[in-house]
Protein backbone atom coordinates (compact mmCIF):
# COMPACT_ATOMS: atom_id res chain seq x y z
CA UNK A 1 0.00 0.00 0.00
CA UNK A 2 2.68 2.43 1.18
CA UNK A 3 3.98 2.74 -2.64
CA UNK A 4 1.15 3.19 -4.31
CA UNK A 5 0.01 5.98 -1.96
CA UNK A 6 3.39 7.68 -2.89
CA UNK A 7 3.06 6.81 -6.54
CA UNK A 8 -0.40 8.93 -5.99
CA UNK A 9 0.64 11.53 -3.87
CA UNK A 10 3.03 12.48 -6.73
CA UNK A 11 0.84 12.53 -9.61
CA UNK A 12 -1.82 14.33 -7.46
CA UNK A 13 1.06 17.22 -6.60
CA UNK A 14 1.88 17.82 -10.45
CA UNK A 15 -1.82 18.73 -10.63
CA UNK A 16 -0.79 22.01 -8.33
CA UNK A 17 0.47 24.88 -9.33
CA UNK A 18 3.70 25.17 -7.08
CA UNK A 19 5.65 27.67 -8.39
CA UNK A 20 6.41 29.37 -4.78
CA UNK A 21 5.99 26.43 -1.98
CA UNK A 22 6.42 27.71 1.00
CA UNK A 23 6.45 24.78 3.14
CA UNK A 24 8.29 21.60 1.91
CA UNK A 25 8.21 18.74 4.10
CA UNK A 26 10.74 15.83 3.20
CA UNK A 27 10.90 12.19 4.01
CA UNK A 28 9.48 13.13 7.26
CA UNK A 29 8.94 10.62 9.43
CA UNK A 30 7.83 11.08 13.51
CA UNK A 31 7.86 8.21 16.25
CA UNK A 32 6.43 8.77 18.93
CA UNK A 33 7.39 6.39 22.20
CA UNK A 34 8.23 3.80 19.34
CA UNK A 35 5.43 4.10 17.85
CA UNK A 36 5.38 5.81 13.82
CA UNK A 37 2.78 8.61 13.75
CA UNK A 38 3.97 10.40 10.77
CA UNK A 39 5.48 7.81 7.63
CA UNK A 40 7.24 9.23 4.88
CA UNK A 41 5.76 12.59 4.30
CA UNK A 42 6.51 14.47 1.63
CA UNK A 43 4.49 17.27 0.45
CA UNK A 44 4.50 21.14 -1.10
CA UNK A 45 2.46 23.36 0.57
CA UNK A 46 1.49 26.70 -1.88
CA UNK A 47 1.62 30.15 -0.92
CA UNK A 48 -1.33 31.99 -0.50
CA UNK A 49 -3.99 29.74 0.16
CA UNK A 50 -5.45 27.18 2.49
CA UNK A 51 -4.53 23.73 2.81
CA UNK A 52 -6.47 21.86 5.09
CA UNK A 53 -5.14 18.38 6.46
CA UNK A 54 -8.13 16.10 7.10
CA UNK A 55 -8.75 12.03 8.22
CA UNK A 56 -9.72 10.28 10.75
CA UNK A 57 -9.11 10.58 14.57
CA UNK A 58 -5.68 9.62 15.38
CA UNK A 59 -4.36 9.73 12.05
CA UNK A 60 -1.67 11.85 12.56
CA UNK A 61 -3.10 15.29 11.29
CA UNK A 62 -2.40 16.99 14.34
CA UNK A 63 0.92 15.85 15.28
CA UNK A 64 1.74 16.57 11.17
CA UNK A 65 0.54 20.06 11.85
CA UNK A 66 2.86 19.95 15.03
CA UNK A 67 5.55 19.48 13.09
CA UNK A 68 5.25 22.45 11.16
CA UNK A 69 6.51 24.65 13.99
CA UNK A 70 8.11 22.61 16.19
CA UNK A 71 5.90 21.99 18.94
CA UNK A 72 6.33 18.11 18.44
CA UNK A 73 9.19 18.73 19.94
CA UNK A 74 7.72 18.70 23.33
CA UNK A 75 6.14 15.81 23.05
CA UNK A 76 7.62 12.71 25.26
CA UNK A 77 9.91 9.95 23.65
CA UNK A 78 9.74 11.98 19.85
CA UNK A 79 11.66 11.57 17.44
CA UNK A 80 11.94 13.19 13.87
CA UNK A 81 13.88 12.76 10.62
CA UNK A 82 13.58 14.41 7.49
CA UNK A 83 13.09 17.61 7.22
CA UNK A 84 10.62 20.64 6.81
CA UNK A 85 11.91 23.29 4.84
CA UNK A 86 9.90 27.02 5.30
CA UNK A 87 10.88 29.25 2.56
CA UNK A 88 13.83 26.86 1.93
CA UNK A 89 15.33 26.77 5.51
CA UNK A 90 15.12 23.80 7.05
CA UNK A 91 13.27 24.06 10.69
CA UNK A 92 15.33 20.83 11.70
CA UNK A 93 18.52 22.14 11.15
CA UNK A 94 20.72 21.67 13.95
CA UNK A 95 21.36 25.36 14.28
CA UNK A 96 17.78 26.36 13.39
CA UNK A 97 16.24 28.94 16.48
CA UNK A 98 13.23 27.63 17.62
CA UNK A 99 11.73 30.83 18.79
CA UNK A 100 12.35 32.65 15.73
CA UNK A 101 10.26 29.12 13.92
CA UNK A 102 7.68 28.94 15.82
CA UNK A 103 7.59 33.09 15.70
CA UNK A 104 6.57 32.91 11.82
CA UNK A 105 3.74 30.90 12.57
CA UNK A 106 0.54 31.55 14.14
CA UNK A 107 -1.01 29.12 15.92
CA UNK A 108 -5.00 29.04 16.36
CA UNK A 109 -5.78 26.28 19.13
CA UNK A 110 -8.86 23.88 18.97
CA UNK A 111 -10.52 25.74 22.04
CA UNK A 112 -9.54 29.24 22.86
CA UNK A 113 -7.06 29.80 25.18
CA UNK A 114 -6.73 33.73 26.33
CA UNK A 115 -3.86 34.73 28.20
CA UNK A 116 -4.37 35.17 31.56
CA UNK A 117 -4.54 38.99 31.40
CA UNK A 118 -6.49 42.06 29.71
CA UNK A 119 -7.65 41.51 26.11
CA UNK A 120 -4.69 44.88 25.46
CA UNK A 121 -2.36 42.78 26.79
CA UNK A 122 -3.12 39.34 25.23
CA UNK A 123 -2.79 40.97 21.49
CA UNK A 124 0.35 43.15 22.62
CA UNK A 125 2.03 40.23 24.66
CA UNK A 126 3.86 38.59 21.39
CA UNK A 127 5.12 42.11 20.28
CA UNK A 128 6.08 42.70 23.78
CA UNK A 129 8.05 39.71 23.92
CA UNK A 130 9.75 40.59 21.05
CA UNK A 131 11.11 44.02 22.40
CA UNK A 132 8.58 46.19 21.30
CA UNK A 133 8.11 48.91 24.11
CA UNK A 134 6.70 51.89 22.65
CA UNK A 135 3.17 52.05 23.85
CA UNK A 136 2.22 54.55 21.40
CA UNK A 137 2.95 51.31 18.81
CA UNK A 138 1.76 49.15 21.30
CA UNK A 139 -1.18 50.58 21.02
CA UNK A 140 -1.68 50.77 17.16
CA UNK A 141 -0.84 46.86 17.03
CA UNK A 142 -3.55 46.49 19.00
CA UNK A 143 -6.60 48.34 17.82
CA UNK A 144 -5.00 47.37 13.98
CA UNK A 145 -5.35 43.70 14.79
CA UNK A 146 -8.51 43.83 16.40
CA UNK A 147 -9.82 45.73 13.23
CA UNK A 148 -8.25 42.72 11.52
CA UNK A 149 -10.43 39.92 12.78
CA UNK A 150 -13.67 42.72 13.40
CA UNK A 151 -13.10 42.63 17.09
CA UNK A 152 -12.33 46.30 17.20
CA UNK A 153 -15.90 47.71 17.76
CA UNK A 154 -16.88 45.19 19.73
CA UNK A 155 -14.08 45.99 22.31
CA UNK A 156 -12.41 49.31 21.71
CA UNK A 157 -14.47 50.59 25.28
CA UNK A 158 -13.00 47.61 27.57
CA UNK A 159 -9.87 47.17 26.40
CA UNK A 160 -8.61 47.12 30.00
CA UNK A 161 -10.80 44.37 31.10
CA UNK A 162 -9.77 40.41 31.09
CA UNK A 163 -9.57 38.65 27.85
CA UNK A 164 -11.88 35.59 29.42
CA UNK A 165 -15.21 37.88 29.78
CA UNK A 166 -15.71 37.75 26.14
CA UNK A 167 -17.65 35.14 24.60
CA UNK A 168 -16.10 32.12 23.65
CA UNK A 169 -16.41 33.12 19.91
CA UNK A 170 -14.72 36.60 20.36
CA UNK A 171 -11.71 34.93 22.17
CA UNK A 172 -10.97 32.84 19.25
CA UNK A 173 -10.69 35.61 17.32
CA UNK A 174 -9.01 37.44 19.94
CA UNK A 175 -6.72 34.36 19.56
CA UNK A 176 -6.44 34.91 16.17
CA UNK A 177 -5.71 38.65 16.39
CA UNK A 178 -3.06 37.76 19.03
CA UNK A 179 -1.14 35.22 16.81
CA UNK A 180 -1.54 37.55 14.06
CA UNK A 181 0.36 40.55 16.02
CA UNK A 182 4.16 38.52 15.77
CA UNK A 183 3.39 39.03 12.13
CA UNK A 184 3.77 35.59 11.16
CA UNK A 185 4.01 34.29 7.60
CA UNK A 186 1.90 31.19 7.95
CA UNK A 187 -1.21 30.07 9.83
CA UNK A 188 -1.54 26.94 11.54
CA UNK A 189 -5.32 25.85 13.17
CA UNK A 190 -5.85 22.74 15.17
CA UNK A 191 -9.48 22.39 14.65
CA UNK A 192 -10.07 25.86 15.58
CA UNK A 193 -13.78 25.71 15.47
CA UNK A 194 -14.87 23.17 17.07
CA UNK A 195 -15.61 24.34 19.89
CA UNK A 196 -17.55 27.33 18.46
CA UNK A 197 -20.88 27.86 17.44
CA UNK A 198 -22.01 28.04 13.49
CA UNK A 199 -21.90 31.88 13.70
CA UNK A 200 -18.73 32.33 15.10
CA UNK A 201 -17.36 29.34 13.26
CA UNK A 202 -18.45 31.28 10.07
CA UNK A 203 -16.74 34.35 11.12
CA UNK A 204 -13.36 32.47 11.48
CA UNK A 205 -13.86 30.77 8.59
CA UNK A 206 -14.62 34.48 6.11
CA UNK A 207 -11.68 35.81 8.18
CA UNK A 208 -9.45 33.14 7.70
CA UNK A 209 -10.83 33.15 3.76
CA UNK A 210 -9.48 36.54 3.86
CA UNK A 211 -6.31 36.48 5.20
CA UNK A 212 -4.81 34.01 2.90
CA UNK A 213 -4.13 36.65 0.41
CA UNK A 214 -1.49 37.35 2.95
CA UNK A 215 -0.68 34.28 4.50
CA UNK A 216 -0.41 30.76 4.07
CA UNK A 217 -3.37 28.91 6.36
CA UNK A 218 -2.64 24.94 7.12
CA UNK A 219 -5.43 23.66 9.18
CA UNK A 220 -6.20 20.71 10.76
CA UNK A 221 -10.28 20.02 10.17
CA UNK A 222 -12.45 16.81 10.40
CA UNK A 223 -15.24 18.31 9.01
CA UNK A 224 -15.40 17.65 5.48
CA UNK A 225 -18.18 20.64 4.78
CA UNK A 226 -15.50 22.95 6.31
CA UNK A 227 -12.53 21.77 4.06
CA UNK A 228 -14.45 22.19 1.24
CA UNK A 229 -15.97 25.63 2.18
CA UNK A 230 -12.60 27.00 3.03
CA UNK A 231 -9.68 25.27 1.80
CA UNK A 232 -8.28 25.41 -1.76
CA UNK A 233 -5.91 22.05 -1.52
CA UNK A 234 -6.79 19.41 0.61
CA UNK A 235 -3.70 16.41 2.20
CA UNK A 236 -6.11 13.33 2.83
CA UNK A 237 -3.89 11.62 6.02
CA UNK A 238 -4.58 7.71 6.83
CA UNK A 239 -2.62 5.63 9.05
CA UNK A 240 0.03 8.30 9.37
CA UNK A 241 0.82 8.21 6.03
CA UNK A 242 0.09 10.91 3.02
CA UNK A 243 -2.76 9.15 0.73
CA UNK A 244 -3.68 12.09 -1.42
CA UNK A 245 -3.38 15.48 -1.99
CA UNK A 246 -4.82 17.82 -4.12
CA UNK A 247 -7.14 20.25 -4.97
CA UNK A 248 -9.92 20.44 -2.60
CA UNK A 249 -12.61 19.52 -5.47
CA UNK A 250 -10.40 17.17 -7.22
CA UNK A 251 -9.74 15.45 -3.73
CA UNK A 252 -13.43 15.55 -2.16
CA UNK A 253 -15.26 15.22 -5.89
CA UNK A 254 -12.87 12.85 -7.58
CA UNK A 255 -10.40 10.58 -5.36
CA UNK A 256 -8.15 8.30 -6.81
CA UNK A 257 -7.38 6.55 -4.13
CA UNK A 258 -9.87 3.94 -2.60
CA UNK A 259 -9.39 4.85 1.04
CA UNK A 260 -10.33 8.59 0.32
CA UNK A 261 -13.24 7.59 -1.79
CA UNK A 262 -14.84 5.79 1.55
CA UNK A 263 -13.37 8.39 3.80
CA UNK A 264 -15.00 11.33 1.75
CA UNK A 265 -18.34 8.98 1.68
CA UNK A 266 -18.09 9.31 5.02
CA UNK A 267 -17.71 5.17 5.33
CA UNK A 268 -14.71 5.70 7.53
CA UNK A 269 -14.37 8.05 10.37
CA UNK B 1 -34.22 -3.11 47.36
CA UNK B 2 -35.23 -1.86 44.16
CA UNK B 3 -31.80 -0.25 42.10
CA UNK B 4 -33.25 3.62 42.68
CA UNK B 5 -33.74 2.71 46.53
CA UNK B 6 -29.77 0.83 46.84
CA UNK B 7 -28.87 4.28 45.18
CA UNK B 8 -30.33 6.88 46.96
CA UNK B 9 -29.49 4.81 49.97
CA UNK B 10 -25.82 4.90 49.36
CA UNK B 11 -26.06 8.80 48.39
CA UNK B 12 -27.32 9.23 51.97
CA UNK B 13 -24.94 6.94 53.59
CA UNK B 14 -21.94 8.85 51.67
CA UNK B 15 -23.59 12.48 53.05
CA UNK B 16 -23.97 11.58 56.19
CA UNK B 17 -20.09 10.24 56.31
CA UNK B 18 -19.29 13.67 54.81
CA UNK B 19 -21.46 15.38 57.38
CA UNK B 20 -19.90 13.70 60.28
CA UNK B 21 -16.02 14.22 59.03
CA UNK B 22 -16.81 17.92 58.94
CA UNK B 23 -18.30 18.05 62.11
CA UNK B 24 -15.71 16.13 63.44
CA UNK B 25 -13.13 18.58 62.20
CA UNK B 26 -14.91 21.48 63.07
CA UNK B 27 -15.16 20.42 66.15
CA UNK B 28 -11.63 19.73 67.24
CA UNK B 29 -10.79 23.02 65.87
CA UNK B 30 -13.25 24.71 68.23
CA UNK B 31 -12.08 22.41 71.19
CA UNK B 32 -8.26 23.20 70.72
CA UNK B 33 -8.80 26.64 70.25
CA UNK B 34 -11.45 27.02 72.92
CA UNK B 35 -8.69 25.17 75.39
CA UNK B 36 -6.40 27.32 74.78
CA UNK B 37 -8.22 30.58 75.04
CA UNK B 38 -9.77 28.69 77.78
CA UNK B 39 -6.59 28.14 79.93
CA UNK B 40 -4.43 31.21 78.22
CA UNK B 41 -6.50 34.09 77.98
CA UNK B 42 -6.14 34.97 81.56
CA UNK B 43 -2.55 34.70 81.50
CA UNK B 44 -2.53 36.83 78.30
CA UNK B 45 -0.86 40.52 79.73
CA UNK B 46 0.44 43.02 77.27
CA UNK B 47 3.70 41.98 79.28
CA UNK B 48 3.59 39.00 77.96
CA UNK B 49 4.00 40.03 74.07
CA UNK B 50 6.08 43.30 75.15
CA UNK B 51 8.87 41.76 77.60
CA UNK B 52 11.33 39.32 77.58
CA UNK B 53 11.65 36.81 80.52
CA UNK B 54 12.91 38.32 83.65
CA UNK B 55 15.04 36.74 86.14
CA UNK B 56 12.69 33.73 87.54
CA UNK B 57 9.89 34.15 84.54
CA UNK B 58 9.83 30.42 84.65
CA UNK B 59 9.10 30.32 88.37
CA UNK B 60 6.31 32.76 87.63
CA UNK B 61 7.95 35.75 87.96
CA UNK B 62 7.71 38.74 85.90
CA UNK B 63 8.54 39.02 82.31
CA UNK B 64 7.09 38.52 78.76
CA UNK B 65 7.95 36.30 75.40
CA UNK B 66 8.51 39.09 72.99
CA UNK B 67 12.29 37.06 72.39
CA UNK B 68 10.29 33.86 70.92
CA UNK B 69 7.57 35.99 69.05
CA UNK B 70 10.37 37.71 67.49
CA UNK B 71 12.54 34.64 66.70
CA UNK B 72 9.61 32.54 65.94
CA UNK B 73 8.98 35.35 63.26
CA UNK B 74 12.51 36.37 62.25
CA UNK B 75 12.83 32.31 61.53
CA UNK B 76 9.53 31.46 59.83
CA UNK B 77 9.66 34.69 57.61
CA UNK B 78 13.59 34.22 56.34
CA UNK B 79 13.06 30.41 55.83
CA UNK B 80 9.79 30.88 54.00
CA UNK B 81 11.36 33.65 51.72
CA UNK B 82 14.37 31.31 51.19
CA UNK B 83 12.63 28.31 50.47
CA UNK B 84 9.92 30.31 48.03
CA UNK B 85 13.11 31.69 46.18
CA UNK B 86 14.83 28.37 45.91
CA UNK B 87 11.54 26.13 45.35
CA UNK B 88 9.88 28.03 42.83
CA UNK B 89 12.00 27.59 39.98
CA UNK B 90 13.01 23.98 40.79
CA UNK B 91 9.14 23.85 40.19
CA UNK B 92 9.39 25.83 36.75
CA UNK B 93 12.52 24.40 35.86
CA UNK B 94 10.94 20.11 36.31
CA UNK B 95 7.53 21.86 34.54
CA UNK B 96 8.50 23.81 31.78
CA UNK B 97 12.12 23.17 31.13
CA UNK B 98 12.11 19.66 31.49
CA UNK B 99 10.13 16.96 29.22
CA UNK B 100 7.18 15.36 30.59
CA UNK B 101 7.91 12.06 31.44
CA UNK B 102 11.77 12.14 31.15
CA UNK B 103 13.29 11.18 34.25
CA UNK B 104 14.91 13.39 35.76
CA UNK B 105 11.65 14.94 36.37
CA UNK B 106 9.91 11.97 37.58
CA UNK B 107 12.89 11.51 39.66
CA UNK B 108 12.53 15.03 41.35
CA UNK B 109 9.35 14.22 41.94
CA UNK B 110 10.21 11.25 43.84
CA UNK B 111 13.08 12.80 45.41
CA UNK B 112 10.52 15.49 46.75
CA UNK B 113 8.12 13.45 47.88
CA UNK B 114 10.05 11.36 49.88
CA UNK B 115 11.84 15.28 51.20
CA UNK B 116 8.60 16.25 52.26
CA UNK B 117 7.43 12.99 54.38
CA UNK B 118 11.19 13.57 56.40
CA UNK B 119 10.11 14.32 60.15
CA UNK B 120 11.48 17.49 60.92
CA UNK B 121 13.45 15.88 63.61
CA UNK B 122 15.60 14.25 61.16
CA UNK B 123 16.34 17.90 59.10
CA UNK B 124 17.26 18.97 62.66
CA UNK B 125 20.17 15.92 62.86
CA UNK B 126 21.51 16.93 59.63
CA UNK B 127 21.67 20.01 59.97
CA UNK B 128 23.40 19.79 63.15
CA UNK B 129 26.00 17.57 62.36
CA UNK B 130 26.56 19.61 59.53
CA UNK B 131 27.09 22.68 61.66
CA UNK B 132 28.84 21.15 64.20
CA UNK B 133 31.27 20.34 61.04
CA UNK B 134 31.20 23.29 59.65
CA UNK B 135 32.02 24.99 63.26
CA UNK B 136 28.60 27.04 63.69
CA UNK B 137 26.88 26.71 66.93
CA UNK B 138 22.94 26.68 67.78
CA UNK B 139 21.96 29.94 66.30
CA UNK B 140 19.18 31.62 64.37
CA UNK B 141 21.36 30.88 61.18
CA UNK B 142 21.03 27.72 62.18
CA UNK B 143 17.21 27.39 62.52
CA UNK B 144 17.21 29.22 59.20
CA UNK B 145 19.15 26.54 57.39
CA UNK B 146 17.10 23.78 58.93
CA UNK B 147 13.77 25.55 58.58
CA UNK B 148 14.57 26.46 54.72
CA UNK B 149 15.37 22.69 53.78
CA UNK B 150 12.53 21.23 55.93
CA UNK B 151 9.67 24.34 53.78
CA UNK B 152 11.91 23.79 50.31
CA UNK B 153 9.62 20.41 49.84
CA UNK B 154 6.66 22.10 50.77
CA UNK B 155 6.88 24.72 48.43
CA UNK B 156 8.36 22.55 45.69
CA UNK B 157 5.26 19.97 45.91
CA UNK B 158 2.63 22.35 46.24
CA UNK B 159 3.78 24.87 43.34
CA UNK B 160 3.99 21.50 40.98
CA UNK B 161 0.23 20.53 42.16
CA UNK B 162 -0.46 24.08 40.68
CA UNK B 163 1.65 24.36 37.85
CA UNK B 164 0.29 20.62 36.20
CA UNK B 165 -3.44 22.78 36.84
CA UNK B 166 -2.30 25.16 33.56
CA UNK B 167 -3.72 23.48 30.35
CA UNK B 168 -0.90 22.52 27.66
CA UNK B 169 -2.29 25.28 25.37
CA UNK B 170 -0.75 27.78 27.15
CA UNK B 171 2.30 26.26 26.70
CA UNK B 172 1.62 25.80 23.21
CA UNK B 173 0.49 29.12 22.66
CA UNK B 174 3.04 31.11 24.57
CA UNK B 175 5.84 29.02 22.91
CA UNK B 176 3.99 29.53 19.00
CA UNK B 177 3.78 33.29 19.43
CA UNK B 178 7.82 32.72 19.49
CA UNK B 179 8.64 33.42 23.71
CA UNK B 180 11.38 31.88 24.98
CA UNK B 181 10.91 29.18 27.41
CA UNK B 182 11.86 31.55 30.71
CA UNK B 183 8.98 33.38 29.31
CA UNK B 184 6.48 30.35 29.36
CA UNK B 185 7.36 30.55 32.71
CA UNK B 186 6.54 34.10 33.52
CA UNK B 187 3.34 33.11 31.77
CA UNK B 188 2.69 29.96 34.30
CA UNK B 189 3.60 31.83 37.33
CA UNK B 190 0.92 34.30 36.58
CA UNK B 191 -1.11 31.61 35.52
CA UNK B 192 -1.19 30.32 39.06
CA UNK B 193 -0.07 33.76 40.93
CA UNK B 194 -3.50 33.16 43.50
CA UNK B 195 -2.22 29.61 44.41
CA UNK B 196 1.54 30.46 45.31
CA UNK B 197 0.12 32.54 47.99
CA UNK B 198 -1.35 28.94 49.59
CA UNK B 199 1.96 27.19 48.90
CA UNK B 200 3.62 30.36 51.03
CA UNK B 201 1.13 30.15 53.59
CA UNK B 202 1.93 26.53 54.04
CA UNK B 203 5.53 26.91 54.52
CA UNK B 204 5.10 29.57 56.73
CA UNK B 205 2.66 27.55 58.77
CA UNK B 206 4.96 24.55 58.75
CA UNK B 207 8.06 26.74 59.93
CA UNK B 208 6.71 28.42 62.27
CA UNK B 209 4.99 25.79 64.67
CA UNK B 210 8.13 23.60 64.03
CA UNK B 211 9.64 22.24 67.31
CA UNK B 212 12.38 19.31 66.37
CA UNK B 213 13.69 20.98 63.92
CA UNK B 214 14.68 24.40 65.93
CA UNK B 215 15.61 22.49 69.40
CA UNK B 216 18.98 21.25 68.29
CA UNK B 217 20.05 23.36 65.85
CA UNK B 218 18.64 26.84 67.03
CA UNK B 219 18.77 26.79 71.34
CA UNK B 220 17.10 29.39 72.92
CA UNK B 221 17.66 32.32 74.89
CA UNK B 222 15.82 34.78 76.73
CA UNK B 223 17.45 38.00 74.90
CA UNK B 224 15.93 39.31 71.71
CA UNK B 225 17.21 38.25 68.54
CA UNK B 226 19.64 40.66 67.63
CA UNK B 227 22.18 38.64 65.67
CA UNK B 228 22.29 35.80 63.72
CA UNK B 229 24.82 33.97 64.67
CA UNK B 230 22.99 33.75 68.89
CA UNK B 231 20.45 31.38 69.76
CA UNK B 232 17.27 32.36 69.44
CA UNK B 233 13.98 31.70 71.45
CA UNK B 234 10.68 30.48 69.33
CA UNK B 235 7.03 30.22 69.88
CA UNK B 236 6.84 26.45 69.91
CA UNK B 237 9.87 25.52 72.37
CA UNK B 238 8.44 28.88 74.61
CA UNK B 239 5.21 26.86 74.63
CA UNK B 240 7.39 23.21 75.38
CA UNK B 241 9.40 24.80 78.12
CA UNK B 242 6.48 26.32 80.28
CA UNK B 243 4.11 23.74 79.83
CA UNK B 244 6.99 21.30 81.33
CA UNK B 245 7.36 23.45 84.51
CA UNK B 246 4.99 22.37 87.76
CA UNK B 247 3.77 25.65 88.54
CA UNK B 248 0.08 26.51 87.25
CA UNK B 249 1.18 29.94 86.08
CA UNK B 250 3.96 29.01 84.17
CA UNK B 251 1.43 26.39 82.54
CA UNK B 252 -1.24 29.25 81.93
CA UNK B 253 1.02 31.58 80.41
CA UNK B 254 1.94 28.29 77.96
CA UNK B 255 -1.41 28.51 76.72
CA UNK B 256 -1.39 32.21 76.44
CA UNK B 257 2.19 31.81 74.18
CA UNK B 258 -0.35 29.37 72.20
CA UNK B 259 -2.79 31.50 71.62
CA UNK B 260 -0.46 33.81 70.42
CA UNK B 261 1.18 31.10 68.07
CA UNK B 262 -2.51 30.61 66.63
CA UNK B 263 -3.35 34.34 66.68
CA UNK B 264 -0.64 34.75 64.56
CA UNK B 265 -0.83 31.53 62.24
CA UNK B 266 -4.69 33.43 61.84
CA UNK B 267 -3.07 36.79 60.57
CA UNK B 268 -1.15 35.51 58.11
CA UNK B 269 -3.83 32.95 56.86
CA UNK B 270 -6.47 36.16 56.09
CA UNK B 271 -3.48 38.20 54.68
CA UNK B 272 -2.93 35.51 52.31
CA UNK B 273 -6.65 34.93 51.29
CA UNK B 274 -6.38 38.74 50.42
CA UNK B 275 -3.82 38.87 48.36
CA UNK B 276 -4.72 35.78 46.43
CA UNK B 277 -7.92 37.36 45.67
CA UNK B 278 -6.73 40.24 44.64
CA UNK B 279 -4.33 38.61 42.16
CA UNK B 280 -7.44 37.07 40.78
CA UNK B 281 -8.51 39.69 38.05
CA UNK B 282 -7.84 38.59 35.26
CA UNK B 283 -8.32 34.01 35.97
CA UNK B 284 -9.32 32.30 32.95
Amino acid sequence: MHASTSIQTAETQDLINLSTPHIQIKDLNVTIEGKRILKDINLSIPNNSITSIIGPSGCGKTTLLKTLNRLVDDTKGVEITGSVLVNGEDIYAKDAEVTHIRKKMGLLSQKPFPLPMSIFDNIAYGPRIHGERNKEVLKQIVERQLRNVGLWEEVKDRLESSASRLSIGQQQRLCLARGLAVQPEIILGDESTSALDPISTQTIENLLVELKKDYTIVLVTHILRQARRVSDHIIFVYAGEVVEFGRTEDVLLNPQNEITKQYVKGFIS
Amino acid sequence: MSNVKKRLFKEKVAKVCMQLAGITITGSLFFIVGTILYKGAPYLTWEMISETPKGGFYIGKDGGILNAILGSLYLATVSTALATAIGVPISIYLNVYVKAGSFLERFSKLLFDVLFGIPSIVYGAIAFSLMVWMGIRASLLGGIITITLLTIPIVVRTIDELLKTVPVDLKNITFSLGATQWETAKMFLRYIKPGIFTAILLAFGRAIGDVAGVLLTTGFSDNLPKYIDEPSATLPLAIFFQLSSPIPEVQGRAYASALILTFIILIIVICTHLLASRQQKHKI
